[in-house]
């Protein structure tokens, strides 16, 4: 409160931690002198001992330097320490095993006797009713043992090399326990260890409760003076429908305090069933149940084994924890076993202090509340792999043009014709969507599965399907046409190696395409790095495959597309109609085409060469798509790998959110593979990261290569429309963020990229500038990225990151 | 804002007690609060006695603080304005140059005083200041046409309150929604839940009240513009629509006043293509918001279509202007009021002088725009300031670096 308060501790505590800091002569002359003591009395005494001084001094610390305590302290530490070392006999000589086996709990020997005055379960259920069900009535009990398992619930999994202390304490103690009972059941009163019961013996007999409760004691008599008692119960039982009433043992019984002796196991032993044939019993033979809980020592005997004693099984020994065995004191107490491993610990903390610490760290480290899945590497050389595998050649390639091009009805019908979709479907498809009116669209359903996109009849999102031709693998990447989804047609066009772009031919339609979408695609896929296109004129068939409206679109399109920056070799014009399949994988036999020689639309597509991909460069992999692949893979993400290459068990760094992830397993074009290369198709199923650090846009890395998250980059960009400092959206690929145009550095010279104007005031169309581009947020992009800038629904610019 | 007293003098020196109504007023409040002024205003303070023993008390005070304000600090999504500055009035608990920051509230007056000193070096209340007040005492009551508007996209949605001086982002609301893919239903049930959250939201931001009871009540309902590129909005309106009809009757009431818009894109700078579109502008007719889009898309179009006769940017502004080309017959500055809002005194006289020489002198026409609103932050893109102008001039200035 009050300042002066303040300051006055203060003051204290400084005064009071250099007295505590410093060490006082005099005591450190105290402290040699003790020692000396301690470490002089300990060698004089019984047994001798010997410790080193640094031990010493540490317990004369702990003992405030009383010298007798610190004394006894270490010579229990010491002489424990020697027995340790002892090695561990075999447990053939029992009471030997005993004292050898277990050092480290000093076992205090019980009295026998102790044990007698047990309660037993037998004696309480004797009179009951039910312990006399008829031996066809019982039942067959098989109960899958619950073994004790080892680890803690929710900490480290069991297949995770490390276990806690506490586990490994509890191992410990199985495992002696386990030691125990291959010994003679642990009696230390000579008379248990009789020889006949040899230790593999009793270990092999079923023991009821009530016989172990009774090993344990003396052997007695029986009490014939208990019949009586016993006969009180026998009116109710004397009605029990058992089909043999046979002459059964009376059972020993007793009420006195101590102990039912009959150590005889399973099967009865001959001696037993002489005693058994003394007396004359018509009582039915106890349950199953009964016999389980009280024992079979007890129950009625019969004159022979039946066939029913298979019946009775143990209880006890099935649940292998007996928690109403009375405790023998063989074993060491709780306490004892506490204040062991009390002082086994502290021995441990001592002898290595800083190791433990580390331990202990590394515990802290390991303590979480989610699982971590462990994922293991095979360590492929992922690049030879690729080399020495026979794939055939594989490539993407992204169907773009106006809306209502009929791109989506092409593709359905090249995959119709190619069997990628079996004829099933297809009916179905055409019988549904004749429901609704829309007939014609069916082959498009195909690729459009979105429900809003069937009863819009458009596509909204980029589809992707696989078909296979004799030499290669195609992705078709079937984009939007539609202008508002254009950010999904960028997406779909950063995943092609090359382009179809598709003409409606109809009269009006092709002029309006031009002036809409077919212009924006092709200068987009063109930005993107797209080299080859092919262009399907579609809807031949609705002009009766006019050789001049084919001749007209050629030349137009191939104006503008060698505008575009198309090379004229990498431009091809199929005459086609996705709707009757002519010229899609077959010739058309249509007279009206017979003026076409060229290729078809499929053999266009094999003409393509592949492309090669920086499989040797760092890895790098814009998210597609984030979902729930299956109940075994609750997280996937899918996209096309632009460089580099993975495999199953790497981990990976998502960017921007910068959280690390492992893969699970991965897909290669929806095969099961273990690694993947750049130009791949993938689904990775991810582990041990949070849904919500994944979005679609996201690029994915190696932590040793991590990707920059940038708020602002200089890019050199062709303009599509006038540029001046404004909003813009900024895509690349699935990447799809606001940002806004801040400068305008210089507009440049197509060809020599020469300065022309330094700060111009506004960017013409068609010229080339580099810009400043400023976001809000941190993205992950790096040179050399392409760009596309979009504003108002346009496309503004399009660019490579410097 | 309800204009108290008014007591500004010939020389622009002068005092003005103001009680703010609205939330709004604290934006007016925060344009109008310049460093180096005094504010006077109700207070709590925490008063910490030291008895003679050392014991300490402490207790909460109400007081009337006077300070000279050194900072402002303004929370536009909650509209609370705090502003700092040293006490200049002795008062029983507290000293003159304590340091105090003042928290204004909704309907507690407060006096805010503008010095010119002897030698000029205040500003007082220049135009700027006089205009600003004018439009924060608006007694005309057509200030209440607000709308609320949701731009949207897949997964991606901002709620947002267009008032007349500012549009204040309320909630964006981020969701991932898996793509569609072959025998998937994931596109759906994503979609259905983004609208699900998108809706409980934007009841939340609306203070609308769900429950059954409500459906009687006449309380107006702000015109609702959703606005997507392709058919989110359009679907978003269909599952209101739905909740309406099965589990909450309450929202039929505000059925009446959604209105689907086509916006490019879904983030919030797409706003100023959906207080262009047809629809909206039938309902937000003469909003200050509307006029200043209009005048920031005029001005990209000239820019656009003759680059020589719009300008933009400070220096080149001034130039325009220096060389007469803001005047009569067309000349029109263009002005974000961010520049106003400037801690240095020079610099704030440099934009009030511009903009006084162009009206008064020139002859154009002047129009202050709220940096607070989407046209005003494209404007601050460009500088802060741009001019259309009367002639063409050569825009040297490039030329001599």
């Amino acid at each position: 409160m009050s300042r002066h308060r303040v300051k006055a501790v203060s003051y204290d505590e400084d005064d009071f931690d250099d007295g505590y800091d410093s060490p006082d002569p005099e005591e450190q002359e105290f402290l040699q002198q003790c020692t000396t003591e301690v470490l002089n009395q300990l060698r004089a005494g019984d047994p001798p001992v010997t410790a080193t001084r640094d031990e010493v001094q540490e317990a004369l610390w702990h003992y405030y330097n009383d010298v007798e305590k610190s004394v006894n302290y270490l010579r229990n530490k010491k002489t424990k320490e020697v027995k340790k070392k002892q090695p561990v006999p075999a447990p053939v000589p029992a009471a030997k095993a005993k004292t050898g086996a277990v050092p480290v709990y000093p076992v205090p020997l019980s009295p026998s006797a102790s044990s007698a005055a047990h309660f037993s379960a037998a004696d309480f259920f004797r009179d009951a009713p039910w312990l006399n069900i008829p031996a066809h009535r019982k039942a067959d009990i098989l109960v899958e043992p619950l073994y004790p398992r080892l680890g803690l619930l929710g900490g480290a999994p069991e297949s995770g090399g490390k276990v806690s202390k506490l586990a490994a304490l509890a191992a410990a103690r199985k495992k002696k326990e386990g030691e125990k009972a291959s010994t003679p059941t642990p009696t230390p009163t000579p008379e248990a260890e009789k020889p006949q019961s040899s230790p593999s013996e009793q270990k092999g007999t079923p023991l009821s409760l009530r016989e172990r409760l009774a090993s344990n004691a003396k052997p007695q008599k029986p009490l014939e003076g208990l019949q009586s008692l016993r006969s009180l119960g026998k009116g109710s039982r004397l009605g029990s429908p058992s089909p043999q009433k046979k002459a059964s043992p009376e059972p020993t019984k007793q009420n006195s305090p101590e102990v039912v002796v009959q150590s005889i196991p399973e099967p009865p032993v001959p001696v037993d069933q002489e005693q058994e044939e003394a007396s004359v019993n018509i009582r039915a033979p106890p349950s199953t149940f009964a016999s389980t809980i009280v024992g079979d020592a007890t129950r009625p005997k019969m004159t022979e084994p039946s066939h029913l004693c298979a019946n009775t099984l143990d209880l006890i020994k099935i649940y292998g924890q007996d928690f109403a065995e009375p405790f023998d004191f063989a074993g060491p107490s709780p306490d004892d076993v506490v204040l062991n491993a009390q002082s086994s610990a502290k021995a441990a903390s001592k002898s290595g202090d800083k190791k433990s610490q580390a331990g202990l760290t590394e515990g802290m480290n390991n303590l979480g509340v989610e699982e971590k899945v462990n994922v293991k590497s095979k360590n492929l050389d992922v690049l030879s792999e690729y080399q020495k595998s026979q794939r055939k050649k594989a490539m993407n390639f992204a169907v773009i043009g106006h809306v209502d091009a009929g791109k989506s009805t092409l593709m359905g019908r090249l995959l119709a014709d190619l069997k990628a979709i079996d004829q099933r479907t297809l009916d179905k498809y055409r019988k549904e969507a004749e429901k609704i009116g829309k007939g014609s669209f069916a082959l498009a359903w195909v690729l459009d599965q979105g429900s809003e996109e069937r009863a819009r009849g458009v596509t909204i999102d980029i589809a992707t399907n696989k078909f296979e031709t004799e030499k290669t693998v195609f992705t078709i990447v079937d984009a939007p046409g539609h202008r508002d989804f254009v950010p999904n047609m960028i997406a779909g066009a950063s995943q092609a190696d090359f382009a179809v772009l598709v003409i409606d031919s109809g009269t009006g339609n092709f002029e309006s395409g031009l002036k809409g979408q077919t212009k924006e695609h092709a200068l987009l896929v063109r930005s993107m790095g797209v080299q080859r296109i092919i262009v399907a004129v579609n809807k031949m068939d609705s002009v009766e495959w006019d050789q001049d409206r084919f001749d007209e679109i050629e030349q137009q399109v191939s104006s503008f597309l060698t505008t575009a920056g198309f090379q004229a070799k990498n431009i091809a014009f199929v005459p086609c109609s996705g709707i009757s399949g002519d010229n899609v994988t077959r010739r058309s036999d249509d007279p009206n085409v017979s003026w076409y020689k060229g290729r078809t639309l499929i053999e266009e597509l094999e003409a393509t060469e592949p492309y090669s991909h920086a499989v040797d460069k760092p890895l790098r992999m814009t998210i597609g798509d984030v979902f729930r692949g299956s109940v075994q893979n609750p997280l996937s993400i899918s996209g096309r790998m632009d460089a580099g290459s993975l495999q199953v068990g790497d981990q990976i760094l998502t960017m921007p959110s910068g959280e690390k992830a492992t893969i699970r397993s991965l897909e290669v074009d929806g095969e099961p593979s273990d690694w993947a290369v750049a130009g791949q198709n993938v689904t990775l199923n991810l582990v041990n990261i949070d849904p919500i650090h994944l979005r679609s846009g996201d690029v994915i890395c190696r932590a040793s290569a991590p990707i920059a998250n940038v708020t602002s980059f200089t890019c050199k960009v062709l303009a599509f429309d006038h540029l001046l400092p404004s909003m813009v959206d900024i895509h690349r690929g699935r990447l799809h963020v606001p940002g806004r145009i801040s400068q305008l550095v210089a507009t440049l010279d197509k060809v020599t990229g020469a300065s022309i104007k330094k700060k111009p005031k506004i960017v013409a169309p068609g010229t080339v500038a580099r810009i400043v581009v400023e976001m809000d947020q941190a993205v992950p992009l790096e040179a050399p990225t392409r760009i596309v800038l979009r504003a108002g629904g346009e496309t503004v610019a399009a660019g490579l990151l410097e | 804002m309800r204009l108290i007293k008014n007591k500004i003098e010939h020389n622009a020196s002068g005092t003005v007690t103001l009680c703010p109504e609205e939330p709004e007023d604290m934006w007016h409040a925060y344009n109008l609060i310049r460093p180096n002024d005094l504010l006077r205003a109700s207070a709590i303070r925490r008063v910490t006695t030291t008895q003679e023993t050392g014991s300490t008390s402490s207790a909460r005070v109400h007081l009337m603080l006077e300070i000279r304000v050194k900072n402002l600090d303004f929370d536009p999504q909650s509209s609370q304005l705090h502003v700092s500055g040293t006490i200049v009035n002795e008062t029983a608990h507290t000293k003159i140059g304590q340091h105090h920051t003042l928290d204004l509230e909704l309907n507690r007056n407060f006096t805010l005083e503008k010095e010119v000193g002897a030698d000029g070096e205040g500003v007082g209340w220049d135009s700027i200041a006089v205009q600003m007040l004018k439009d924060a005492v608006d007694e005309g009551g057509n200030r209440r046409a607000e709308a609320v508007a949701v731009v949207m996209q897949e997964g991606l949605a901002h709620i947002c309150f267009i008032g007349q001086f500012q549009t204040i982002l309320k909630q964006k609301v981020e969701m991932s929604v898996p793509r569609k893919r072959h025998g998937g239903g994931d596109h759906d049930k994503g979609m259905s839940k983004f609208f699900q959250v998108t809706l409980d939201t934007l009841l939340r931001q609306l203070e609308f009240n769900p429950s059954s009871t409500a459906l009687t009540s006449n309380e107006t309902v702000r015109p609702v513009l959703l606005a997507s590129p392709g058919f989110v909005a359009a679907g978003f309106q269909k599952y209101i629509q739905s909740v309406a009809s099965t589990t909450t009757p309450a929202l039929k009431r505000l059925l009446p006043s959604i209105v689907v818009v086509h916006s490019a894109s879904g983030y919030l700078h797409s706003l100023a293509e959906v207080l262009q579109s047809p629809a909206v502008k039938t309902i937000l007719a003469d909003t200050k918001y509307a006029r200043e889009t209009r005048l920031m898309d005029d001005f990209l179009e000239q820019l656009r279509k003759e680059t020589n006769k719009a300008t933009y940017g400070p220096r080149e502004v001034e130039s325009a202007v220096d060389q007469g080309a803001v005047g009569r017959g067309g000349g029109l500055l263009i002005i974000s009021n961010r520049l106003f809002r400037s801690q240095d005194v020079a610099e704030r006289k440099r934009w009030v002088s511009l903009v006084d020489r162009v009206r008064d002198i020139e002859g154009g026409e002047v129009r202050v725009l709220s940096s607070d609103h989407e046209s005003g932050r494209r404007l601050d893109g460009l500088g802060g300031v741009a001019a259309l102008l009367t002639f063409p001039i050569v825009d040297d200035i490039e030329d001599d670096e």
